[in-house]
């Protein structure tokens, strides 16, 4: 798995933000030998491994300064971004934008040359009209239909300006499928369910990712000259009631009027966490085309569509 | 009289039910089967199964990115076969002109119900060696639609984009189109066998790609679903593209398409060069040359049939 890494030279450090999530928590364990890594963090990073630093920071403080005046950074790494149904779109608009725009500020006043944002396929927006296979350049369709994904649409959109207005840092976004491990995201936590619903008479084809190839993807994303939006997609796409098939689980078919009644109701009700809208991922096709990162980046998927979609499973208190 | 029932008594009498009875009724279950095999094989022919076979290994390794399912694609060839053989008796002229590897039918499009699809996708999956899958480029709106979306993945139907199209070209597919869209399926009766206009999409497809354009006309849909004209306030009201006037659906039994005969004419492969991004004009002018193939051999195949229905 180190073949592919970059050099990291002395006190250059690596600053990733969100590193306490669980890909954060990845990322760090597979680069901290080879450099210094500082996180920042709202949340604590209990076991962290002891040469990284981490700072228990809001994104949006004026502390953050200091970490990045305090060493010389040589690239960051974007992971601090929120997307909470639970709180209001307001909020997770506010928190994702305004710390966005004050890590790149930070950025911009210390003269980062690498910037690593993880956007997500989900920004192009599950549509009947959409290509099956949608590339790099695609419109960012996700908040018409559902206007609480604005926050990261807007994040990528940010992104991609701050990539045209300061060419010194290389910008890297990446847009990956549906991420699936031990990671709390939506399509994990549908495919932990016993029960998972689908809706009756849609059968859309999906793309999913294992959490380990998204990390390898990051750590692709530091290698000096490399720049620019990739699409990541993992094993082949696949139909949803293959995938829920493969993984045992039994699907329970619901007309699409009658789920998105319930669903809202038992959101109301803070019995689930998915937003009805959010119906539309298992209901129009969303997928996207990775060519680009399979030939400049250099990414490929080294799980296949069994291992992926099974580590959904994998116990999640191990790490 | 008690009626003893001595177990052994009633074990020798099944015993002769068996040895009277059982090879009459074993030769109708025999007549039977050998029919329904007979049958099978009138309907989808001697090689049903090697047929689908080459279709699994071919999309086994990594399956087909669009959906397509073999399994579910040999229930429908095996309903869509007794329309094919049967119902529409289709007589296919001039298979053998579709080239293997990636290919572009371009066809006329008629019926109400778009069943010239499935009988062109029944015909080169049945007629043709090897067999082939078509994959028909369908309107966006089918892709919103319960039940229609699912089945059309997984019979290997794409929603009509240039991206999907170049992109299953690209995979060496044969793609089905159908350039004058809805308007010519949604055609009144009285305006039978005129083609509609064609859109220009598909010939700048074909040029970028340098695919091969095989003109397909279908003889005998235009006569299925009679319909008197197209009501505009009531396909708007329930936000459908069309809502044509059927008045057979109202007789018990008419919900069925009239079982006209089909006739399926194949022609040459044509190939076009130059620039995809060419002015409109020079586009249409090159559309042209395939409509005009198109009407050519609809009007000959016109003149040639005895009767709508044989």
């Amino acid at each position: 798995m180190t073949d592919a890494l970059p050099a990291f030279e002395g006190e250059e450090a690596l600053i990733v933000t969100g590193i306490s999530g669980r890909l954060g928590r990845r990322l760090t364990r597979l680069l901290h030998r080879q450099g210094r890594v500082i996180g920042i963090d709202r949340r604590p990073f209990p076991d962290r491994p002891s040469d990284v630093e981490h700072h228990e920071l809001d994104l949006r403080s004026g502390r953050v300064r200091d970490v990045f005046r305090r060493a010389p950074v040589r690239a960051v790494v974007h992971l601090g971004v929120l997307h909470d149904p639970r709180k209001s779109a307001q909020d997770n608009l506010a928190y994702n934008v305004l710390s966005w725009r004050r890590l790149s500020e930070w950025v911009e006043q210390v003269g980062v040359s690498k910037l690593v944002v993880l956007s997500s396929a989900n920004v192009y927006g599950p549509r009947p009209e959409n290509p099956h296979f949608l590339s790099e350049e695609a419109p960012l369709l996700a908040a018409g239909r559902f206007s609480d994904i604005r926050d990261l649409v807007e994040l990528d959109l940010a992104s991609q300006s701050f990539f045209w207005r300061r060419p010194e840092t290389e910008t890297v976004i990446l847009r990956p499928a549906h991420i699936l491990g031990t990671v709390t995201n939506a399509p994990s936590n549908y495919f932990r369910l016993a029960h998972p619903p689908t809706l009756l008479g849609f059968d859309p084809m999906i793309q999913v990712v294992h959490q380990d190839d998204v990390v390898r993807a990051i750590v692709l994303a530091l290698k000096p000259g490399i720049r620019g939006i990739f699409n990541l997609a993992g094993p082949p796409p696949v139909a949803l009631s293959r995938a829920l098939q493969l993984l045992g689980r039994r699907a329970l078919p619901v007309p699409h009027g009658l789920a998105r009644a319930a669903v809202d109701q038992l959101f109301r009700w803070h019995m689930t966490s998915f937003p009805a809208p959010e119906l539309d991922f298992i209901r129009y096709v969303c997928m996207v085309d990775d060519t680009r990162a399979r030939s400049i980046l250099g990414y490929e998927s080294r799980h296949d569509l069994t291992q992926t979609l099974s580590s959904v499973d994998d116990e999640r208190w191990v790490d | 009289m008690r009626l003893v029932l001595d177990p052994r008594t009633a074990l020798a009498r099944i015993a002769d039910v068996k040895n009277y009875g059982a090879p009459w009724f074993s030769r109708l279950r025999e007549g039977v089967r050998s029919a329904a095999h007979q049958l099978g094989v009138k309907l989808l022919g001697e090689d049903f199964d090697d047929r689908i076979r080459i279709l699994e290994e071919r999309y086994r390794e990594a399956g087909d990115p669009f959906g397509f399912d073999p399994a579910t694609a040999r229930r429908a060839v095996a309903i869509c076969a007794f329309f094919h053989r049967l119902y529409f008796r289709t007589e296919v002229f001039g298979i053998e002109n579709v080239p293997a590897g990636r290919v572009l039918l371009i066809a006329n499009h008629s019926g109400q119900v778009p069943i010239d699809a499935a009988i062109i996708g029944c015909a080169l999956f049945l007629d043709k060696d090897p067999p082939r899958v078509t994959r028909s480029m369908v309107d966006k709106w089918t892709a919103s639609l319960p039940f229609v979306s699912a089945f059309f993945n997984k019979v290997g139907q794409v929603v009509g984009l240039p991206e999907n199209a170049r992109r299953l070209l690209g995979m060496g597919e044969l793609l089905l189109a159908f350039p004058e869209g809805i308007r010519g399926v949604a055609k009144p009766f009285s305006r039978r066998y005129e083609l509609e206009e064609f859109g220009l999409g598909f010939m700048r497809l074909a040029i970028e790609t340098e695919t091969p354009i095989v003109p397909v006309s279908v003889i005998g849909a235009e006569e299925q679903y009679v319909s008197l004209g197209n009501l505009e306030w009531a396909a708007r009201a329930l936000d459908i593209p069309v809502f044509p006037l059927v008045p057979q659906l109202l007789v018990p039994g008419g919900q069925l398409p009239l079982p006209t005969k089909y006739r399926l004419h194949f022609g040459e492969p044509m190939y076009f060069h130059g620039d995809p991004d060419d002015d409109d004009q020079v586009i249409a002018d090159k559309v042209w040359l395939v409509r005009q193939i198109i009407a050519h051999q609809i009007r000959s195949g016109l003149r040639a049939r005895r009767g709508v229905f044989f």
